[in-house]
């Protein structure tokens, strides 16, 4: 049966891949965009704009420099190598660099949108209960920021596993470490394994979709909720 | 004066209708390790012929696929004997077309002067991280990489080091731009940037993969197209012989 010979292994890798992405990108994304929605900064626009690259830009032109900037001899591999680190190309590591560069802007974006609308004075009233700056993040801006969060970690995960042309130029294809689903796919189809391609495919497209759903439905219950 | 308006405007129409009559145009899609040699051959050939040729270059394997679904190809150049075969019992390609145009050689390939030895040592001995080869089931040439690991008895073990390339100008990449540290890949591109690199390389021998023929048919579309025809008797041609040869390849 056509069901048990795939190998279900790029799709396992690409959750894994979209999770540990998602992830960091809470860690950084959020301070970041918090500081976005706060600062005076004169460069403010000109960093919104750098965050916005990978929106516009073709992935192929990230996974280039990714490809010199990473090997042996570019300029973070090389010090990367120096201090005695492994190579990045090829490897996991290697794919999450690059995939929270590409998925930076759907972490960061809608979370500075929800930071933003924020009133300041709930901070205040906090701030004269004594709450200290971080008991005030995450007791008053965590709880009021759901919907942004929720938003956030649903673009970035898709985003993600959605993933192609980065993968495609420093992967490597390397079965459970670089050869995620969506190069799974076209492996197949150039092959003409069109049943194993069907299969992926549907697979990826169901999980999309009852992804989606859940957190569209989670949304709008919040969202009924709080009226 | 409006006679002359006329008159011109006849001359006119007849000197485009005799000029798309002789110009036509080859769409020619190439396995990748031939494209730069194809490139030399195109240009000879479009200032002899007036004719205009497109050139798509992917994995033999891609490119077959492509056609079976529709790719608006002429001439096919593959690299190797069985996809072009194929594509003769599929009435994909105009029968009594498909012939040998070249004889590939793969060769264990890195840019750093003095790395890889002239007996491919440096499989066994193992000092690297990363071997570049192309994806096996697309490209010929990771096919024959593939075996030579086999013939070696090297493939168990190498295995956890192996990045594939979608084809082999992607392969070279990995390796030209020191991701890789060596990698399997054609005679053909390391001819082509014999002064770009020092490099060293293996010329890996024949006796340990099956020769790499690469041949090519006129498909389906291209029947009627005289153009694809006059191309591709100018790659039986002399010239294009000698160029062809000079890129790294044996001829038949």
């Amino acid at each position: 049966m056509i069901i048990e010979s795939i190998d279900w292994a790029p799709l396992w890798l690409t959750l894994r891949l979209a999770t540990v992405t998602t992830l960091i990108l809470l860690i950084i994304g959020t301070p970041f965009a918090w500081w976005l929605s706060r600062t005076t900064c004169r460069f403010k626009t000109a960093i919104e704009a750098v965050v916005a690259l990978p929106l516009v830009l073709p992935p192929t032109v990230l996974g280039f420099y990714l490809l010199v900037g990473l090997g042996p001899h570019g300029p973070v591999g090389s010090v990367w190598h120096n201090l005695g680190g492994d190579a990045l190309v090829f490897t996991f590591t290697g794919l999450v660099i690059g995939s929270t560069i590409y998925s930076l802007p759907f972490i960061v974006q809608p979370l500075q949108n929800t930071f933003e609308s924020l009133g300041q004075d709930l901070l205040e009233a906090a701030a004269t209960l004594r709450a200290s700056p971080l008991n005030r993040f995450f007791t008053v801006v965590v709880p009021l920021a759901r919907p942004g969060f929720l938003t956030a970690i649903t673009l970035a995960f898709a985003h993600t596993v959605g993933e192609f042309g980065v993968v495609l130029m420093i992967g490597g294809n390397i079965p459970g470490k670089t050869k995620v689903v969506s190069i799974a796919i076209l492996d197949h189809v150039e092959s003409l394994e069109y049943q194993e391609a069907h299969l992926l495919s549907a697979g990826l497209l169901l999980f999309a979709f009852v992804v989606l759903f859940i957190v569209y439905t989670l949304n709008r219950r919040y969202k009924l909720s709080l009226t | 004066m409006s006679r002359l308006k006329y008159v011109l405007g006849a001359v006119l129409c007849g000197v485009m209708v005799s000029l798309s009559a002789q110009a036509g145009e080859v769409s020619v899609a190439v396995a990748a390790n031939f494209s730069a040699a194809l490139d030399q051959i195109v240009r000879k050939f479009e200032s002899a012929s007036g004719h205009h040729v497109l050139v798509s270059s992917g994995s033999t394997g891609k490119l077959y696929a492509q056609v079976v679904n529709g790719a608006p190809f002429d001439v096919f150049l593959a690299a190797d004997s069985e996809r072009p075969m194929r594509m003769e019992s599929e009435n994909l390609a105009v029968a009594g077309s498909r012939y040998t145009y070249a004889i590939g050689r793969l060769v264990l390939w890195s840019p750093t002067a003095g790395f890889v030895d002239g007996n491919g040592q440096i499989l066994r001995q193992g000092q690297f991280q990363h071997l570049a080869m192309a994806n096996p089931k697309a490209a010929p040439y990771g096919t024959a990489a593939m075996e030579t690991l086999e013939s070696m008895g090297l493939l168990k073990s190498l295995q956890a080091r192996l990045v594939q390339g979608g084809d082999i100008a992607q392969t070279y990449q990995f390796v030209a731009t020191g991701n890789a540290e060596l990698g399997f890949v054609s005679l053909a591109q390391i001819k082509a940037a014999e002064q770009k690199y020092q490099g060293s390389y293996w010329l890996v021998p024949q006796t340990l993969h099956r020769p790499i023929s690469q041949q090519a048919v006129l498909l389906e579309k291209g029947r009627n197209n005289a153009a694809a025809r006059d191309f591709l008797a100018y790659l039986k041609g002399k010239e294009a012989r000698a160029i062809i040869e000079n890129n790294g390849y044996v001829m038949p």
